[in-house]
């Protein structure tokens, strides 16, 4: 979660909750940026996107006087964009709890890539192209994966949680949670092996 | 390199120990084991590693002005595009 732009613009509260525009536009400048690139992580459609993107604030609005702040405000703004989000997703009929952590489809997983990239320099690690191989990377794995790793890795959200807005025993969870993990390091591996190799050549 | 890690069955304790849902003492036994083992100090690594880059958000992905335009003018917020707010 990005509450580090939200503290540092310390949006008020008091003031959104009087209907303070100024502050509603500081929010909507620090916030908007993160819910569209989750909402098009999640929904992979630029159009959806962007409706959730609009839903969020406009829901959010209306909820605002029964917020109590137990959570920061930029956290309840993105819960509330993550269930827009998977709102669509389950209008668009994509099954989210497919049984599929039950069967053996994953049984023949690749061997695991054992090359030691993690000691890679940040700047290689997050280099425009490395970037899109992570984008492209997330894009292979699967729905049911995709969203788990989404909620719970990028977005931060906890386990329970996570299991809860997707309606998933928090052992199916953590089933997906390693798969789509195992997936996307062996991905990773193969790439920065590559760059890893080329340094020593 | 690829090969079949002989502790295969560790990736699952390794991503629960990223988690914190690892029982304590499972987690003492398996923080001694990737003291001992290369393989599965790489693949906690590189799995950590890998969570890690995908938090990290991307600078140079903003908010396309379009959508900017079209959000702002939704909320009423049409004064506020030109402004910095």
């Amino acid at each position: 979660m990005s509450e580090e732009t939200l503290n540092n613009s310390s949006v008020s509260l008091a003031a959104l909750k009087a209907g303070d525009r100024t502050e509603f536009a500081r929010l909507v400048d620090a916030t908007s940026n993160h819910i569209y690139h989750m909402a098009l992580k999640i929904l992979r459609d630029p159009q959806d996107a962007e409706d959730v993107l609009q839903e969020s604030y406009i829901k959010a609005l209306r909820a605002l006087p029964n917020f109590e702040g137990r959570s920061t405000l930029s956290t309840w703004l993105y819960r509330i964009a993550v269930n827009e989000a998977l709102m669509l997703l389950r209008k668009r009929r994509i099954n989210l709890v497919s049984v599929e952590d039950e069967t053996d489809e994953d049984d023949e997983q690749p061997g695991l890539v054992l090359t030691d990239w993690a000691g890679l320099p940040e700047n290689e690690l997050l280099s425009a192209e490395s970037r899109q191989r992570l984008e492209a990377a997330v894009d292979t794995l699967p729905d049911t994966l995709r969203i788990v790793f989404m909620l719970r890795d990028i977005e931060g959200l906890s386990i329970k949680e996570t299991a809860e807005l997707l309606d998933l025993t928090e052992t199916a969870v953590k089933t997906r949670l390693l798969r789509a993990r195992l997936k996307l390091r062996n991905h990773l591996s193969i790439y920065f092996g590559e760059h890893l190799t080329e340094k020593s050549e | 390199m690829t090969e079949k890690c002989t502790c295969k069955g560790l990736t699952s304790s390794i991503s629960d120990y990223l988690d914190g849902e690892l029982p304590p003492e499972l987690c003492a036994e398996l923080e001694q084991h990737m003291s001992e083992c290369e393989n599965c100090s790489i693949v906690f690594n590189t799995m950590y590693k890998t969570i890690d880059l995908y938090r990290q958000p991307d600078p140079n992905n903003p908010l396309p002005d379009d959508i900017k335009s079209r959000l702002y003018h939704r909320l009423h917020l049409e004064d506020y595009l030109v402004k910095k707010t």
